[in-house]
């Protein structure tokens, strides 16, 4: 019961056919999946002239000279491009797994409990990275870091990897509370009458339920991660460029072709993913 | 089932990401922090090689940037490439070693003009990376007049309105328009900095935006003119062929990049060593030859690429020499009126 | 029973009751501590140090010198004239801030015109597939921040794509202007915060229980109405959340409004960057950050509690 509460198309209610002349399916509202269909080709369409002019064979983003893998060349040869590119990667990985972590547990503190003191303090801290710009974060946390960094003389990449936790928590906090405040305290009562343990309730029934928001939360925050430039800028140490902080300083110069074919295969990899991912699934069943 | 195959996975991708850090290999190292694009990776290589040295370089995009970062401590750094206008901070910040490039084997390439600037007299600290001029970028199919004036971007001609590009460079901006107004940068004379305010003002609305990115538009005939650096000057007449370069008679800026050593480097002697290895004439022309700028060495115009030399972006046509100077340090009262001069132009 | 004796059992429950309450605050504190750490360290904390620093006076090249000074706080709110040397309000912080509000905001409305419909869309596919649809979605912002916005530029430049080909089609004759306006800027930061907004959105729909709609629908009611009145009350969180998550950083925005809407008005962001960079006046940079959270946050709390006031009231 529980099951076909939570998943899947509701089909029409054959009853009910001569109350209304028209079936009503909730899962197939055409004005809603017209423009979820068209917001989806929105999203994709300025990637396509990024994919088509990265194969330029001129250095221009908007004349096209001829077909040539000059630029992925280029890339494949740049080691610097790839190391900053794989630094990017890892930091956001990194950033992401932890900061989920440290949100889920935040949001199940912060959810679905009766007014405690401190609760709208704890719930505002969350959400404060949100509210400043990044450059004020940014000159803060370059004043702090610095001076551990020149008592402690370590100076990896911890800095970095804090500070992108610190501001994605509540880029995973608020899907993840979304998901936890329209969930029914009832199912976890149920299993807990069933002799289950606090852990074992968390384990096989909040976690599962809770499952979406928390990889929407993962998602939102690597993808928060990957893109941040102001702060990696100032927290950075010799040598710690990442993809975002490299394209800044071209900013001022030339972006070249070179970043377009980067991207193209970061877009490549992950719609590869992707597929894969559906292939799984679709193994699954 | 799914959570163990994740945490089985993301334990795999956590120690493959520790474990493939670079170690360095080399007998020693050098830290480079320079401005984004401008460190040409040959002469990278070519100096690791010489040197048997682990090169890293960071990148920034402000001389502001820079400063902070440096000032703050661990950052790690042991060489940074400040603007002429501001290496006289960092040196009265007490935060550069005096490494007497002056006194080193290679000083003696370079060139006069060069080897002892009001920025850095004797040349105790900086040597000199590139240097160049702003000035106007002009489409000349779009128009065909006189391009040697700041009037291209303060009182535009009608084929111009709403076809001009103003970098967002506060001193380079309201310098030029203190020069316009017949009055010099860094000037505490308030009312001289009123006309250049009442110039901009009135100029602002004829303007189409404030950013960089200029060769591109260039090339797709977006834009008519800029006000911008000399080397993109270049770049964007390789593309459009109708691009000239134009240095205004009222007073246009010089600018130059210097290489200074830092006070907390921990590779010193790797930092002096670069210094010495940039005045060399080849060295030189391969810095000038990937950042498209001239260079202060003499003897490196044989190593440069024929469009660096040929060009009247970079060769400054002698009859616009006069007009050229290097922007000074504004004192901080002033830059504050700069400050209020910029808000009140682009709120 | 004897009555004491009930009493007793009574006032023993609720001893019970109120223990557990304890324990559950205590356990719920325990679990938010770890992110009050993190955040403590690399965000909140720092943060104090700007405060700290809104009262000192500029260096004179950047910086900060310890001397107290509440300058800066006066320069939030009032401006002296350069030239006149009159007091004034500070109407350019003010109209920078307005500008800011208003884009963000209507950022914030399309990307919930854009945003429902697509979460609705990927909470309504089968189950295997949602997770697969989700990725979809936000595969184009693995691409960097700036690459995306530069494409957006390539999209409505006068002589970028949508221009040539609506030419091309013989609809127009010029191009558009789209380029260098506050609607290219809203665009382009819709483009970029569409993904904050769609995924807290599918993960409150995705919990909806569609036989309450069709039930609404035997009803007769309209389908506006099922919207109006069952499924947003009920996605609320959701809303709550995405809205948050794109009005809120969209303030602080620069890098979009500066290059697609041309740079030649200020936004909030920049403003505040400009005081830590070519302004060489730090704590004028930290004042107006702090003056800007206090309105946000109060602002947040404003809205939550009036959001929460009216679902109690619902109830």
């Amino acid at each position: 019961m529980f099951v076909a509460l939570i998943s899947g198309p509701i089909t029409m209610n054959s009853k009910l056919n001569k109350v209304r002349s028209k079936p009503f399916n909730a899962t197939r509202v055409p004005t809603f999946f017209t423009f979820a269909l068209v917001c989806i080709f929105i999203l994709y369409a300025p990637m396509l002239p990024l994919v088509f002019y990265s194969f330029n064979s001129g250095s221009s983003l908007s004349l096209w000279e001829g077909f040539s893998w000059r630029w992925y060349q280029a890339a494949w040869q740049n080691s610097h491009v790839q190391e900053v590119t794989w630094r990017s990667l890892y930091l956001a990985f990194q950033a992401s797994l932890y900061s989920t972590i440290l949100a889920t547990m935040a949001a199940l503190g912060t959810t679905r409990t009766k007014k405690y003191k401190g609760q709208n303090l704890i719930y505002a801290l969350i959400n404060q990275p949100l509210m400043v710009p990044e450059v004020v974060t940014a000159v803060a946390l370059l004043i702090c870091f610095a001076s551990i960094k020149v008592a402690t003389g370590y100076t990896g990449m911890a800095y970095l990897v804090l500070a992108h936790t610190a501001f994605c928590i509540p880029f995973a906090y608020l899907p993840i509370r979304a998901r936890l405040e329209n969930m029914d305290l009832n199912l976890e009562h149920a299993a807990a009458d069933l002799y289950a343990s606090p852990w074992r309730v968390f384990r096989r029934v909040t976690l599962p339920l809770l499952f979406p928001g928390i990889l929407a939360g993962a998602m939102l925050a690597f993808v928060i991660s990957l893109d941040d430039v102001v702060i990696t800028e100032f927290v950075k140490t010799a040598g710690q460029d990442t993809l975002p902080t490299y394209m800044l300083g071209q900013l001022r110069r030339v972006l070249t072709p070179e970043i377009h074919a980067i991207s193209s295969v970061l877009l490549a990899i992950s719609v590869t993913l992707v597929g894969l991912l559906f292939l799984m699934s679709k193994k699954e069943s | 089932m799914k959570k163990i195959k994740l945490t089985s996975l993301y334990s795999s991708i956590l120690t493959v990401g520790i474990l493939a850090s670079p170690g360095a290999f080399a007998a020693g190292e050098l830290n480079i922090f320079n401005w984004g694009n401008y460190t040409n990776p040959e002469l990278v290589v070519k100096f690791e090689k010489t040197y048997d040295v682990k090169v890293t370089v960071t990148d920034y995009d402000s001389n502001d940037a820079a400063l902070a970062k440096v000032k703050a401590g661990g950052h790690g750094f042991d060489i940074v490439v400040p603007s002429s206008n501001y290496i006289p901070i960092w040196i009265s910040e007490g935060l550069l070693i005096k490494t007497r490039p002056d006194q080193m084997e290679n000083f003696g390439n370079v060139s006069s003009d060069w080897n002892n600037p009001d920025w850095d007299v004797g040349r105790h600290y900086s040597v000199p990376w590139v240097w160049g001029s702003v000035g106007n970028v002009v489409d000349t199919s779009m128009y065909k007049g006189d391009i040697n004036t700041s009037a291209i971007f303060l009182d535009p001609p009608d084929e111009l309105v709403g076809k001009i590009n103003v970098p967002p460079e506060m001193s380079d901006v309201i310098g030029m328009a203190l020069y316009y107004v017949g009055s010099e940068p860094c000037t505490s004379d308030k009312a001289a900095l009123k006309r250049a305010s009442e110039v901009l003002t009135l100029a602002k609305p004829k303007w189409l935006s404030q950013g960089y990115g200029i060769i591109e538009k260039f090339a797709g005939r977006d834009l008519g003119a800029s006000l911008y650096w000399n080397g993109a000057g270049l770049r964007a007449r390789q593309k459009n062929s109708d691009v000239r370069f134009g240095y205004p008679r009222e007073g246009y800026i010089l600018w130059m990049d210097n290489v200074v050593v830092l006070k907390d480097a921990n590779n010193v002697e790797n930092a002096k060593l670069f210094q010495n290895f940039i005045m060399a004439p080849e060295n030189a022309a391969m810095v000038s030859n990937f950042a498209k700028y001239a260079n202060g060495i003499d003897g490196s115009s044989a190593f440069m690429s024929s469009d660096l030399t040929e060009a009247p972006e970079v060769q400054i046509p002698a009859e616009h020499l006069a007009n050229g100077h290097f922007l000074d340090t504004c004192s901080p009262a002033v830059n504050t009126m700069y400050t209020a001069i910029w808000t009140e132009l682009l709120k | 029973m004897n009555k004491p004796e009930v009493n007793t059992m009574l006032v023993h429950e609720s001893a019970l009751e109120a223990s557990i309450e304890k324990a559950k605050t205590r356990r719920n504190i325990f679990l938010s501590t770890p992110a009050l750490i993190v955040l403590v360290l690399a965000a909140s904390g720092p943060l104090l140090i700007m405060l700290f620093y809104s009262f000192l006076t500029p260096g004179d090249y950047g910086g900060v010198v310890w001397k107290g000074s509440i300058e800066a706080w006066f320069k939030v709110f009032m401006r002296r004239d350069i030239f006149e040397g009159t007091l004034l309000p500070a109407d350019a912080h003010l109209s920078i801030f307005w500008r800011s509000v208003k884009l963000s905001g209507l950022t914030t409305i399309l990307c919930l015109i854009f945003g429902f419909p697509t979460a609705y869309f990927i909470a309504t596919r089968p189950k295997r597939q949602r997770n697969i649809w989700l990725f979809i979605v936000t595969v184009p912002f693995w691409t960097n921040l700036l690459i995306r916005t530069f494409a957006i530029m390539e999209l409505i430049r006068n002589n970028g794509t949508i221009n040539k080909s609506l030419q091309a089609l013989g609809i127009i004759d010029e191009p558009i202007q789209m380029m260098y306006t506050d609607m290219a800027i809203a665009i382009g930061m819709t483009y970029v915060y569409l993904p904050l907004m769609i995924l807290p959105l599918y993960a409150s729909i995705e919990r909806l229980d569609f036989n309450l709609l069709e039930a609404a629908y035997d009803l007769y009611a309209t389908r506006m109405r099922v919207l109006r009145k069952v499924i947003i009350p009920l996605v609320k969180p959701g809303l709550v959340a995405g809205s948050i998550l794109v009005f809120v950083p969209s303030l602080g925005a620069y890098v979009t409004p500066r290059v697609l809407g041309g740079g030649m008005h200020l936004m909030l962001g920049n403003l505040i960057e400009l005081q830590f960079g070519q302004g060489k006046n730090w704590p004028l940079g930290a004042a107006l950050s702090i003056t800007l959270l206090a309105i946000v946050m109060g602002s947040m709390m404003l809205y939550v509690r009036s959001v929460n006031q009216r679902a109690n009231n619902d109830e």
